[in-house]
């Protein structure tokens, strides 16, 4: 045990941190693995690979995400501010970089090649576009000489510009609806909120008008004998074969040929194994830390930090949410990845640096640090 | 400071100045539209906490809709319950057997268990080269979990599919109904169908006695657990009747025959065959409407055999006895229709003489000393008016004129413009002679004591004395000379009716009808043979009425089939046959 005489940053880190949410990302990660090694081997069969390839890559990629995810977490929010000012900067540098250089797979310039690991940038903007923009809205609440709330209106543009170039739909929309909850919950006039909302329905409609694309993907939703539904039905028929308690692990058949059974579609191959009651209890999960972060945002004192875990256990919450509701088909297949169950490298470390962002921020602090480091309300300095 | 917030304000609208205020409260909102309201940054966290939770409850919500959703796997159970539902044998009167289950095995399969649908297609049709391969691509092709690939195979095609070694390719024992004897009473069993549902006939009535409910409760799994069904049809009998009619059938070049042997003393069907007719065992035919029960389910104008029923409600009113006369000459007239006589006299005749010479004229007065109401009280009794109602599902009901003059009362009266069910008139004449009772048909055995249960006293015993008498004495004197086999002491009534053709009677096409008693003095079997547009031949001198080719046809039933029957020969006349008519000195008694 840590003992609490004396003041090192990692007894800091340990008395101060939420445990809670903390130990619930601990399960999800060790669950994650576990769902892995179902759904994994009949992908890394079909491709030729070791059976436990995936399993064995996450592993690796695990023990550095989970560094990452207590480094960041060790972080103050001066710090964590910083480090996504950092981090978004150079992240939309090789967005830039790799719509130019890039490789082009599956008709999009998504990665780029860096010292022989190939990277998807876009990843890592997240957390930190959330983070930067809840500053900014932070800012502009309190302080009338700096225009926060004009810029962090114009970053919208700045991140998801790139993005539709990419042209990465998926992304986009994830960042436009965070940072819309973000503004949304620094205190958006109502008006805005009503006009916002109707111009998100207005940008849907137009995107099923004018996009042939997510036309034909929402009509394929809607119209089961439409073109070519067979991920869809496989996830369906995962749910069926699984029943309440699943086939048990490693029985799985449909597993065998439903696509992308270790990323986008693991919670399907997860049903088919180890039931549906596993299933919800991993909704509880994702639910349980999605809904203590804003608790804890909602009893923080400083805007910044309210803002800007809002904001992250939103982008968290999100994500899992459509990758889930796909799974179940509540909406038409979407690439998003479960967060720290699906396979993937550039992923999970985007996770680890924004729920290390979250852990840090919703760390416990002292009242007076918080008045003190920043100007009160209304204060003009 | 948040000057700028619009709640911070008082607003007292009322006491200031209209115009000041209006441009001051836009300069407000502008303002509080461009600010963000940071005090409401809490409850709109706790809003974005409220949203998650819903999304989250729905897709918990979903999962469980995907766990509580049927499975799949579900139709091969309910396939194998509804396959292995078994069915009573059917026998008949003297345990013969009728129809029974047999084993046999149909191949299914699950299409989300078949790896490669094709190489399954290709190979199923190699061995069982009568499915067609596109339907069976189709079907291996949907995401159900049951598909069956082809029904009751034999062993060795079983033995070729097992040694293909398919996933997801399995058998299923099933029960198959058989009817050994083939389209012999196959109007009476009806049929079942590949699933063993009975569909029509008897088939149909055991379903109705809660087969299903049964097996579904888990018992009657086996045919040994089930009752045989005892009818009281007798093979043998059948057999004889129909091969008779087929010949019959052939002889006068007819559309269609039917014929009907009843147990007036219990009203049990002791042999119905209809033709054209169909084999259950491959019942594909049954539907064709030629192939129609003409018993149950045709209703035609029977004609002079309708002339027993009107004479019996003429003597049974007291009105008249069997000395009666009527004047027959001539015609008879009733507004503009002329009744004539077919086989015309032209004198005044006695009862039994209208009857054995049939004539119109003598038995429509008869009808009208009983009247109209009289009339229709009196069909009504004998059960001419209602829909007849047997265990056979197949029934019809009768063409009643919508509205009954005394005009509807003289046509009636010998056969015509009232149609009825073949069996209803048979079920009626049986209550002519068998002592006076009205007993409803069965097609089930019963006693004679369980018949008296339900019988019901429609004539006198002395008005069926003399319906026995005057029908014997037809068979003796009159047109039903053509079916007295002797030793038999039949009785007969013929009936012609002419077929209404669009809307007309139809001279050349006749409806023949015959009904016949054995023995006449204690009857204990109504015969009814009857031929749809049989036609005239050299040896019947051209004619094509009902003596010559039903009441032949029934003469031949009586002589092949009595014996079968058991009703012992006599060949001596019989002492005193008839002793109320003797008494009363009836026309033509020795």
């Amino acid at each position: 045990m840590v003992s609490r005489a004396e003041r090192t940053v990692l007894a800091d880190w340990w008395w101060t941190v939420d445990r809670y949410t903390l130990g619930a990302l601990g399960v999800l990660m060790v669950a994650g693995l576990v769902f892995l090694m179902g759904g994994a081997p009949p992908v890394a069969e079909r491709l030729g690979l070791p059976t436990f390839h995936f399993v064995n890559r996450q592993v690796l990629y695990l023990v550095p995400a989970i560094l990452l995810l207590v480094g960041t977490s060790l972080l103050s929010p001066r710090q964590v501010r910083r480090m996504a000012l950092i981090v978004f900067l150079a992240g939309m540098a090789l967005i830039v970089a790799a719509l130019y250089v890039g490789p082009e797979v599956k008709g999009s310039r998504r990665w780029i090649s860096l010292a022989g690991i190939t990277v998807q940038p876009s990843e890592f903007v997240k957390p930190a576009f959330v983070v930067l923009v809840a500053w900014l809205f932070a800012e502009g609440g309190r302080r009338r000489d700096m225009p926060g709330t004009i810029l962090a209106v114009l970053l919208l543009p700045l991140t998801i510009v790139p993005l539709i170039l990419q042209p990465d739909i998926g992304q986009t929309m994830l960042v436009t609806v965070v940072w819309a909850t973000v503004f949304f919950a620094a205190g958006l006039h109502i008006f805005w909120v009503a006009g916002i909302g109707g111009m998100g329905l207005a940008g849907l409609v137009a995107a099923y008008e004018f996009i042939p694309h997510v036309r034909a993907r929402i009509e394929r939703f809607f119209n089961d004998d439409v073109g070519d539904t067979f991920q869809v039905d496989m996830a369906m028929e995962s749910f069926a074969q699984g029943g309440w308690l699943g086939k048990g692990p490693g029985e799985g058949t449909v597993k065998r040929i439903l696509p992308d059974a270790h990323t986008d579609f693991i919670f399907a191959a997860t049903a088919e194994e180890f039931g549906i009651v596993v299933c919800i209890a991993i909704v509880l999960l994702f639910a349980f830390i999605v809904i203590r972060s804003l608790i804890l945002a909602r009893r923080n004192d400083d805007p910044f930090c309210r803002l800007a875990v809002t904001g992250l256990a939103t982008l968290f919450g999100i994500q899992a949410s459509i990758n889930m509701m796909v799974n179940v088909h509540l909406l038409p297949a979407k690439g998003m990845t479960l967060p720290f169950i699906s396979y993937g490298g550039s992923s999970l470390f985007s996770l680890a640096i924004g729920m290390g962002f979250l852990i840090a921020l919703t760390r416990r602090r002292p009242r007076a640090e918080i008045f003190d480091a920043t100007p009160r309300w209304g204060e003009v300095r | 400071m948040h000057d700028t917030d619009p709640t911070v304000l008082p607003q007292t609208p009322d006491e200031t100045p209209a115009p000041q205020t209006r441009a001051a409260r836009l300069r407000r909102f502008l303002s509080g539209v461009f600010s963000l309201r940071a005090e409401k940054s809490q409850a709109r966290v706790g809003v974005v906490a409220l949203g998650f939770s819903c999304l989250f409850v729905v897709i918990a919500g979903r999962l469980v809709m995907l766990a509580v959703t049927p499975d799949d796997p579900g139709d091969l159970r309910r396939a194998s319950a509804e396959i292995s539902i078994v069915r009573p044998d059917i026998v008949d009167r003297n345990g013969i057997l009728l129809a029974t289950d047999v084993k046999t095995v149909s191949v299914y399969a699950e299409p989300r268990n078949i790896i490669d649908k094709d190489e399954a297609t290709e190979l199923l049709t190699a061995v069982l080269p009568d499915l067609n391969a596109r339907e069976l691509r189709e079907k291996l092709g949907t995401k159900r979990g049951f598909v069956w690939v082809k029904r009751e195979i034999t062993p060795r095609q079983q033995a070729e599919v097992h040694r293909l070694g398919i996933p997801g390719i399995g058998f299923l024992t099933e029960n198959k109904r058989v009817y050994p004897n083939g389209p012999i009473a196959s109007h009476v069993l009806g049929f079942a169908n590949v699933d063993n549902e009975g569909i029509a006939g008897i088939e149909k009535y055991i379903d109705g006695l809660g087969l299903r409910a049964l097996a579904g409760a888990g018992f009657a799994t086996q045919a040994t657990d089930l009752e045989p069904i005892k009818l009281s049809i007798d093979l043998r009998a059948t057999h004889a009747l129909r091969d008779e009619l087929i010949k019959g059938m052939e002889k006068y070049k007819a559309k269609a025959t039917a014929g009907l042997i009843l147990d007036v003393k219990t009203g049990e069907v002791i042999a119905l065959a209809s033709l054209p007719d169909f084999d259950p065992n491959n019942p594909v035919e049954a539907l064709d409407p030629e192939r129609i029960n003409r018993i149950n389910v045709g209703v035609y104008e029977m004609g002079s055999t309708f002339k027993a029923i009107t004479t019996a409600m003429a003597l049974d009113s007291g009105k008249v006895n069997i000395n009666s006369t009527f004047d027959a000459r001539g015609v008879m007239r009733y507004g503009r229709f002329t009744i004539r006589d077919y086989h015309g006299q032209n004198r005044i005749l006695t009862v039994p003489e209208i009857f054995i010479h049939s004539s119109n004229i003598g038995t429509a007065k008869m009808a009208l000393t009983v009247g109209v109401e009289g009339h229709k009280a009196t069909l009504k009794k004998f059960g001419q008016l209602d829909r007849l109602r047997t265990e056979l599902p197949e029934s019809a009901d009768p063409i009643i004129p919508p509205r009954w003059g005394e005009l509807n009362t003289i046509t009636i009266s010998y056969g015509h413009g009232l149609a009825v069910a073949p069996i209803q008139a048979a079920a009626g004449t049986a209550a002519l002679v068998n002592g006076g009772y009205f007993i409803t048909p069965t097609f089930l055995k019963r006693t004679e004591e369980e018949a008296k249960a339900i019988a019901r006293r429609v004539v006198s015993p002395k008005t069926s004395e003399a319906m026995r008498y005057i029908m014997r004495l037809n068979a003796e004197r009159g047109s039903a000379r053509k079916a007295a086999v002797p030793g038999y002491y039949v009785g007969g009534k013929t009936g012609t009716a002419e077929k209404v053709i669009n809307g007309r009677y139809d001279r050349t096409k006749n409806f023949t009808t015959f009904m016949a008693i054995a023995p006449a003095d204690d009857p204990k079997y109504l015969f009814v043979v009857l031929y749809d547009e049989p036609k005239g031949l050299p040896e019947t001198y051209g004619y094509s009425t009902a003596a010559w080719n039903a009441g032949v046809t029934t003469g031949k039933v009586i002589e092949r089939v009595a014996p079968l029957l058991g009703l012992p020969p006599r060949f001596e006349k019989p002492y005193r046959p008839f002793p109320a008519m003797a008494q009363a000195g009836a026309w033509g008694i020795q």
